[in-house]
């Protein structure tokens, strides 16, 4: 007799105890489901911000003009305007790290259609911006550079504001929208980009020229850009160096003293997107360690009741020994046993596990992604579970006295 | 295992067993001699207490004597390890208890399998000779039955049956009918008879003078020792005279 023998004596055996056997199992299969579905829900939370940040703009750096002083009650960044359009251009051309950059000028203004009006963030901006936010246009085209030299009358319309101000049947390329009471060409619509970070609409929104922006919507102060400056790095790892190099240039050209504060303020928006990633990776860690935990404990589970079925058991190992088991055939067969119960205990686990991550994914609208690592290592580990919580309770029905054993009561 | 046929199935020679209780020496059996021919029925007789349980035992090979010999069917087994007393008991030994030792929630046919699934032996075969064992014990239509479903004598048949089913050449019994009431017990003992008029070498432990009747050869053990070794001529009628060799 082999060990391969001694697996149909376990599964007889586990299956005379039905009941006990799914109760047995039932802690390995809450602990490797909860691992399953805890890394899959982590593991979606993080996806989720990852899509959120990458739909913010790629590699992204915002730069904000200083704020008002007044009588001592500080007005917060971008309350008063420093940063210049010599600012954006000395930016754009003597920032190494820097990509591209534009202004953003932007407005709550009311847009009318034929027959409807909404109100909306109007935005002014130049070509770089679609670049800067990764935002394509979906149908028609996005405004030129030219179209900033001449101040075109030309906007394009984000997907939120096309439905409310021509509903779904009408193509808005080409119709003429009024803004601040100025005829404007709708050129173009944009991708659906969905929710910000904070809950906003990204769609809710219409780009103009900032050039058609400053003489149609709101005036400037002449040399200083009424907005902030988007800046995009030319990769993810060089946005620290990006900020760096900006704060430099502008207190050079703002002539500030080392002993006076920033008049600006450059933010690094992948930096915040990391640290955000950094938290649901933590969070990730601490769901799959919560679930590990429970997953020994179902492996402490199957102990105690393989050493409860070694003494109920014990004439039964007694009278397989008189009728010619050898001691390493009753170790086997009680560590087949439990490593059958977590086994199998391990794959429903895995099974449940998958369909509660795939709920979770479901209701919350996140993409779910199956993780078969996961539901290896967490098999795997079911495995070793068995090995060693059965191992205690089937050497010591291996090392029963026969005698002893078939008096037993 | 090429013995002559004619040699004592069992020889125990100058066989102790001491127990070693704190500072008392316990002495269970003390310098027993004891020869079986095969096909004996022999009984083995004496009060609890008497060693006759841990003679048992070790002609069992479930103990080993502190010293002495024990030749069983021409081998010494006397210093054998513990997987190597599990074979002997496989493939020479069949035990019969008093209280019947099957599995619960398991099929007669399955329970009278074990020693063979230990034995190494395919499924085919097993089942085989699984259901001969029991058709031998009159249970050809309780195949799949569990032992809850069947009557304590029937419990015994089919224990008889694993005890048999892998051929042994002793089989070894300890109080097999005590849990018996005493028509049953007359039929589970006929039983034992028709088995040892086949040729099967049977070891039986009773205190049960009556019992003791059916045997032909009755050993009676008392603190320790063999205090008397009877060859009896059958004193009823229908009981088998000492058994001839079979076959």
């Amino acid at each position: 007799m082999n060990i391969a023998q001694t697996v149909p004596l376990a599964v007889r055996a586990l299956l005379r105890n039905k009941t006990r056997s799914f109760l047995t199992m039932l802690g390995v299969i809450i602990g490797v489901a909860s691992v399953i579905s805890m890394v899959a829900v982590g593991e979606g939370a993080k996806a989720k911000v990852e899509g959120v940040f990458a739909s913010m703009g790629t590699n992204l750096l915002i730069v904000l003009s200083g704020s008002t002083s007044a009588r001592g009650v500080m007005g917060g960044f971008g309350s008063m305007p420093t940063l210049t359009w010599d600012d954006l251009t000395a930016i754009k051309k003597e920032a190494r790290a820097v990509r591209y950059a534009a202004p953003v000028l932007s407005s709550r203004v009311t847009i009318l259609s034929d027959d409807a009006n909404w109100m909306t963030a109007v935005t002014g901006t130049t070509p770089e911006y679609f670049e800067i936010r990764a935002w394509k246009v979906a149908r028609g085209s996005s405004f030129e550079s030219s179209d900033v030299d001449s101040g075109a009358e030309t906007v394009v319309l984000g997907q939120t504001v096309v439905d409310r101000l021509f509903g779904g049947s009408v193509d808005p390329l080409g119709r003429t929208v009024r803004i601040s009471g100025v005829p404007f060409i709708v050129i173009g619509v944009l991708q659906t980009k969905g929710q910000s970070p904070m809950g906003s609409d990204y769609d809710d929104t219409a780009m103009m020229p900032v050039s058609t922006f400053q003489s149609k919507i709101q005036g400037g102060l002449g040399k200083y850009i009424p907005g902030i400056i988007a800046v995009s790095a030319v990769s993810a790892a060089d946005t620290g160096r990006a900020q760096q190099e900006i704060n430099a240039l502008l207190r050079d050209h703002h002539h500030l003293n080392a002993d006076t504060e920033d008049d600006f303020n450059v933010r690094n928006l992948t930096e915040m997107a990391a640290a955000q990633q950094q938290g649901t990776k933590a969070l990730t860690g601490l769901l799959a360690a919560i679930a590990a935990v429970s997953l020994f404990v179902g492996g402490i589970g199957i102990m105690n009741i393989m050493l409860v079925s070694v003494t109920e058991r014990t004439r039964e190992i007694g009278l397989r020994m008189a009728v010619g088991a050898k001691p390493w055939q009753v170790l086997a067969q009680f560590l087949v046993e439990s490593i059958a119960l977590s086994m199998t205990g391990g794959l429903i686990g895995v099974a449940l596990g998958s369909l509660a991550a795939r709920a979770v994914a479901t209701r919350l609208g996140w993409t779910y992604s199956p993780r078969i690592d996961m539901a290896l290592i967490s098999f795997g580990f079911s495995a070793v579970v068995g090995v060693a919580f059965g191992f205690y309770p089937a050497r010591r029905a291996s090392r029963l006295d026969p005698i002893e054993a078939l008096r037993a009561e | 295992m090429t013995e002559p046929t004619n040699a004592p199935v069992i020889v125990v020679e100058d066989l102790s067993k001491v127990y070693q209780l704190g500072d008392v020496e316990l002495r269970a059996l003390d310098h027993v001699n004891l020869k079986v021919e095969r096909g004996e029925f022999l009984c083995i007789m004496g009060a609890s207490g008497s060693g006759k349980s841990t003679l048992m035992n070790i002609l069992g090979c479930l103990d080993r004597p502190t010293t002495g010999r024990y030749v069983l069917d021409g081998r010494e087994v006397s210093r054998l390890g513990r997987s190597a007393l599990a074979d002997v008991r496989n493939r020479t030994l069949g035990f019969v208890f008093q209280s019947f030792n099957l599995l619960a929630r398991t099929s007669a046919l399955e329970n009278v399998e074990l020693p063979l699934v230990y034995a190494g032996i395919s499924r085919r075969e097993r089942v085989m000779r699984a259901t001969a064992a029991l058709e031998q014990v009159g249970l050809g239509d309780r195949l799949h039955h569990h032992p809850s479903q069947l009557s304590g004598g029937q419990q015994q048949r089919v224990a008889i049956a694993r005890a048999i089913v892998n051929q042994p050449s002793i089989m070894l019994a300890d109080e097999p009918t005590g849990n018996l009431d005493s028509k049953t017990s007359d039929s589970v003992m006929a039983l034992f008879q028709e088995l040892g008029r086949a040729g099967l070498t049977i070891v039986y432990v009773t205190h049960d003078p009556d019992v003791a009747l059916c045997a032909a050869r009755v050993v009676t053990v008392r603190d320790g020792q063999i205090v008397s070794d009877v060859a009896q001529v059958a004193r009823k009628a229908g009981l088998p005279p000492p058994p001839a060799k079979a076959a």
